[in-house]
């Protein structure tokens, strides 16, 4: 969330699309109905009628994967009726830029398309720049090869009448939506956008979020109170996992991966450290060197030192060009190309794409080691049905984890909130926090090595590691500290004190910090994420802010972008819900973006601090497929053809290749159906520990397959029949539920039918059902990787018999 | 002054927290449950469950209605169920007098099972449930023993969104025409159940819908399989 829960009642317009806000953040409904108290109108948009738009004001649906078609048609709408933010958009956005003459768009391509290697040559894109290397400029945004020319010709052709041909939603909701979501555009409005798996889980999943961007950008809804693009992270600590890098591109504090073609600290710091001209742009990423350093010292301690690039000569780096995220490292096992694995909190042989894909995987693995609290599809993935267990050869270990309540620690909440947490009880039995886990693992690994050598011991003995488990010591080390007696800023710091924040950091490994973003969480004040202290000021109390409860990465910024919330002068656009304000020579309010003055006053500087240029990106050269999003259909559509281009998928979609990796066809006529999958509120992800919860089984007892009575009537199927569910990857059985509430799509001029199942349900829960997600399949979105759960193509009928699931 | 319980179902996300949190704070073990085709589990009250999130859908016109309906005991100020209890065991059904909450005591389990029937027809709200192993009528006690040490009940407690409110009986009826006003705006037909009778006020924006039951019979429309498997499933999932 670039805003926070409680900030969501200050919205006008509550745009919920891409998520089932009511049933898997129940909590934000709080705010929501808070919203709507107040007057606000609250649309959800998704293919069906959930909890959620059971409290919505408007229910739309549209076809699972068409949402840029929907927004395409919303920036059309607001450019044309200028329902813009026009200073905001001119002074804030790069729409006053001047693209180069390499940019262009046919086709449905943009300029430097490679068929072959199914990518794009980004350089085409870049923006024209004068004789200091600044972008060119047009703050009238009449050039026509301005940012803002280009995309209004780009959506020029996203018209209500295709757009409804394409997302099945009637022309008259359309124009709906666009008009009460368009008026957050007037100063002193503000619209937030709500959004989690439905919009992510496409093969144009960065591409829809980043249209939503342009929308607020346009709107003038980001920086603002009840603005925002908001994510909503799960309880799973996705915020926080994510933070502290659980992907493998990147190393904690979203600093990017070291490539092996980055072979010195140096290098790797010039390709990824942006520079720019600009003289009002902060250029936030330029401080860069000071966190890898950071890192680095924290990661190698003494072994770290100038001569060895800080450790980062340690460092595994991967191969220029290769996926190894999990979809690829499965097609990866899948080939036999991993001997052994180590699987902690995560259910792949249930919760992944393609899951009869993924369960052979592992039956290929020499030895494989599962941390859970209950055992699961993957702990006990070699006696799944129809397996015989004598005939896995895989060694099998269940390392059994405590649960939250039985040790210290902390989430990182949607709004970016670090919310320490103690231990209550002592752990059941052996259970184990996996914290303890890893260090006890590692300390192994390490006695090995120590005792055995092996291929470039350094990076493995030279660690700084600890000898015991402590997460208080974790924490204090994320915040980071000095490792050196210093002079910093005027300041003397001695060894061992924590620093203040990460304007403190260094790059000549005085410091160490596991996480720049967490400096100033631990500092010497002590551990903020555990404060509750609900005081704040007039002004904070206005829109909900509370700087003193727990701590907000960055530097206890409540909202990003708050500097875009006043107009360059520093005057609130809301003046009845200002988040920050300049007033006698000084900011009030929240954090603002770093101290300078507001833009248009001496050493002011631009609002959007983390782009090199300062300006919110309207125009993204830096995603792999587009710097414009565009609509294409799901890799499995029931379409031939679309309406917007010849290009009917994603140009630079990535999917592995192999035996199990089969799709069908455009407009299969085997496969008729669209099929969404999601959660359910009862039942927590892929369900292992909710299905272990008697009184949560017993709310959502077993996996169902919602349809409408339409599709039910032309199949056949009765409210409650058992039904059999395929796709060209797998087949499962569910009952079926006939609702009205999902509803048959009119899609160029054809319906188009649409069912929806959770994923939670698997085999080790007796007669619940089994993975979902033995339907869904591994096709991923090219800028990082995320599968395409959200829309695949089935086939729907009445079972004869059934085994897998108690009738 | 008596408590009371106001449930706004304007503001209910069926979460089911509610439904849950009552069996966990009462200790009551899971049922065996199936999907029939609705998110409605367990299907009905029982003796472990005192609480159950209806829902209920229906579509006109193209516009999609679903309703979500807390259901449980609605604590009546003359509750006919302690009058038809009082001539067979006097003690059986009392009225905590701090609290006004309808007590169903361990005396239930003197009644026979004619008269629990007896008195299960004179609820006007089809609430109570005999447990036939131990003979005791069980429903909804409002959490009178976290009432007396100043908690409110576990429903209330752990609802987020402000569908279930616990207060002064004054405080809760002015909260539920003030809101039942604002509702009306959106839903004409919105009213409150039974406000002057009820120790627990509902507001309900569809009464027609919200308020339908399944019939008594439904059961027949079991399968012979589905009902000899309802009948003989053990509590596979029990506590």
């Amino acid at each position: 969330m670039t805003n926070h829960w409680i900030d969501i009642k200050n919205a006008d317009v509550v745009l919920i699309m891409g998520s089932n806000a009511a049933e898997h953040h129940p909590i934000s409904f709080k705010w929501v109905l808070k919203a709507k108290d107040a007057g606000a109108k609250v649309i959800h948009i998704d293919p069906k009628f959930s909890r959620t738009s059971a409290r919505s004001d408007m229910h739309v649906p549209l076809r699972s994967g068409t949402d840029i078609a929907l927004l395409g048609g919303m920036v059309r709408h607001i450019l044309e009726k200028e329902q813009f933010n026009r200073e905001y958009v001119a002074q804030y956005t790069n729409a006053s830029f001047i693209v180069g003459e390499g940019y262009g768009f046919k086709n449905g391509l943009f300029s430097g398309y490679d068929p072959g290697a199914k990518k794009y040559d980004q350089k085409k894109w870049g923006f024209a720049s004068d004789q200091n290397g600044v972008p060119r400029r047009d703050v009238t945004l009449k050039d026509p090869r301005c940012v803002f020319q280009l995309m209004k010709k780009h959506y020029r052709r996203y018209t209500p009448q295709k757009v409804s041909a394409v997302t099945g939603v009637p022309v008259r909701d359309l124009l709906k939506v666009y008009e009460i979501y368009g008026a957050t555009g007037a100063a002193g409005k503000a619209g937030t956008m709500m959004y989690a798996l439905g919009w992510t889980q496409h093969t144009v999943g960065v591409q829809n979020i980043r249209l939503s961007t342009i929308v607020q950008l346009l709107l003038g809804n980001m920086g603002v109170a009840g603005g925002g693009i908001n994510a909503l992270r799960g309880e799973p600590n996705v915020q926080g996992s994510t933070d502290h890098c659980i992907l493998w591109n990147s190393l904690p504090g979203y600093l990017p991966s070291p490539t092996s073609d980055q072979v010195s600290l140096e290098e790797y710091l010039k390709v990824n450290t942006p520079a720019t001209r600009e003289p009002k742009s902060v250029n936030w990423w330029s401080n860069k060197p000071k966190y890898v350093v950071s890192l680095l010292k924290a990661w190698m301690g003494d072994a770290a030192t100038s001569e060895n690039g800080f450790g980062y000569d340690f460092l595994p780096k991967a191969d220029p060009g290769v996926d190894y995220s999990v979809i690829f490292l499965v097609d990866r096992m899948y080939k036999g190309q991993i001997k052994g694995g180590l699987v902690l909190g995560h259910n792949p042989a249930q919760s992944m794409p393609n899951s009869n894909k993924v369960r052979k995987a592992l039956d290929k693995l020499d030895w494989l080691a599962v941390a859970e609290i209950h055992h699961s599809e993957t702990s006990d993935f070699w006696r799944r049905p129809g397996v015989e267990p004598k005939k896995i050869q895989t060694e099998v270990f269940l390392l059994p984890s405590c649960q939250r309540g039985e040790k210290d620690g902390s989430i990182t909440n949607s709004g970016r909130w670090l919310m320490w947490h103690g231990k209550g009880i002592e752990p059941m039995g052996q259970s184990r926090s996996m914290g303890w886990m890893t260090v006890e693992i590692f300390k192994r690994v390490r006695a090995l090595y120590a005792k055995e050598s092996g291929a470039f011991p350094d990076p493995v003995l030279k660690m700084d590691w600890p000898q015991d488990y402590d997460a208080d010591a974790v924490a204090r080390k994320i915040n980071g500290g000095y490792t050196r007696d210093i002079t910093v800023n005027g300041k003397t710091f001695k060894k061992g004190e924590q620093v203040q924040g990460f304007l403190f950091l260094r790059d000549d490994g005085s410091t160490a910090s596991l996480n720049w973003l967490y400096a100033g969480s631990y500092g010497p004040a002590g551990n903020l994420g555990r404060r509750r202290d609900l005081a704040q000021t007039a002004m904070q109390a206005r829109i909900g802010l509370f700087p003193n409860f727990s701590w907000a990465w960055p530097v206890n910024r409540r909202i990003l972008y708050n500097r875009a919330s006043v107009d360059p002068n520093g005057k609130p656009y809301n003046t009845a819900q200002p988040v920050i304000a300049w007033e006698n020579d000084k900011w009030v309010g929240d954090v603002p973006d770093g101290p300078a003055p507001p833009m248009a006053l001496p050493g002011g500087k631009y609002p959007f601090i983390m782009q090199t240029e300062g300006m919110g990106q309207l125009y993204g050269p830096g995603r792999v497929d587009g710097p414009f999003p565009e609509h294409y259909e799901p890799a499995e559509t029931p379409l031939k053809a679309q309406p917007f281009s010849a290009q009917l998928s994603n140009p630079c979609l990535k999917t592995a290749q192999s035996d199990m990796d089969v799709l069908a066809k455009p407009g299969d006529p085997r496969f008729p159906f669209v099929l969404t999958t999601y959660g359910v509120a009862e039942q927590w992800c892929g369900g292992v520990d909710t299905r272990n919860a008697p009184l949560l089984l017993e709310a959502e007892p077993q996996l169902y397959v919602e349809m409408s009575p339409e599709l039910a009537k032309m199949r056949g199927i009765g409210n409650g029949d058992p039904v059999v569910v395929e796709s060209a990857r797998g087949r499962v059985e569910a009952i079926a539920m006939v609702t009205v509430r999902i509803t048959p799509f009119k899609v160029l001029g054809k319906t188009v039918h649409l069912v929806g199942m959770p994923f939670c349900f698997g085999w080790t829960t007796p007669g619940a059902g089994d993975a979902t997600n033995r339907l869904s399949s591994s096709v991923c979105d090219p800028n990082v990787s995320i599968p395409e759960y959200k829309a695949c193509l089935v086939d729907v009928r009445k079972a004869e018999k059934v085994t897998e699931l108690f009738v | 002054m008596s408590k009371a319980l106001f449930i706004d179902t304007s503001r209910c996300i069926a979460c089911r927290g509610c439904q849950v949190a009552c069996k966990q704070w009462h200790g009551l073990p899971a049922v065996a449950t199936r999907q029939r085709g609705t998110h409605q589990n367990p299907p009905d009250l029982n003796p472990f469950n005192y609480k159950v999130v209806r829902f209920a859908e229906e579509k006109t016109a193209g516009k999609v209605e679903w309703l979500f309906f807390p259901d449980q005991c609605h604590h009546c100020l003359s509750p006919s169920c302690k009058s038809a209890a009082q001539s067979f065991a006097p003690g059986a059904i009392v009225v905590d007098k701090k609290t006004g909450a309808v007590i169903y005591t361990e005396e239930t389990a003197k009644l026979t099972a004619d008269q629990c029937k007896e008195i299960q027809q004179a609820c006007p709200y089809d609430i109570p449930r005999r447990n036939d192993a131990t003979g005791r009528l069980t429903k909804c006690d409002m959490c009178v023993d976290r009432q007396h040490t100043g908690l409110p009940p576990v429903c209330v407690k752990t609802c987020c969104t402000g569908a279930m409110n616990h207060g002064e009986r004054d405080k809760m009826l002015a909260m539920a025409h003030q809101r039942l006003e604002v509702v009306k705006a959106s839903h004409p037909r919105a009213q409150l159940v039974d406000p002057d009778d009820a120790g627990v006020i509902y507001l309900v924006t569809n009464p027609k819908l919200a308020l339908q039951r399944p019939k008594k019979e439904a059961v027949a429309n079991y399968s012979r399989r589905e009902l000899l498997g309802r009948l003989t499933a053990p509590f596979r999932h029990s506590v």
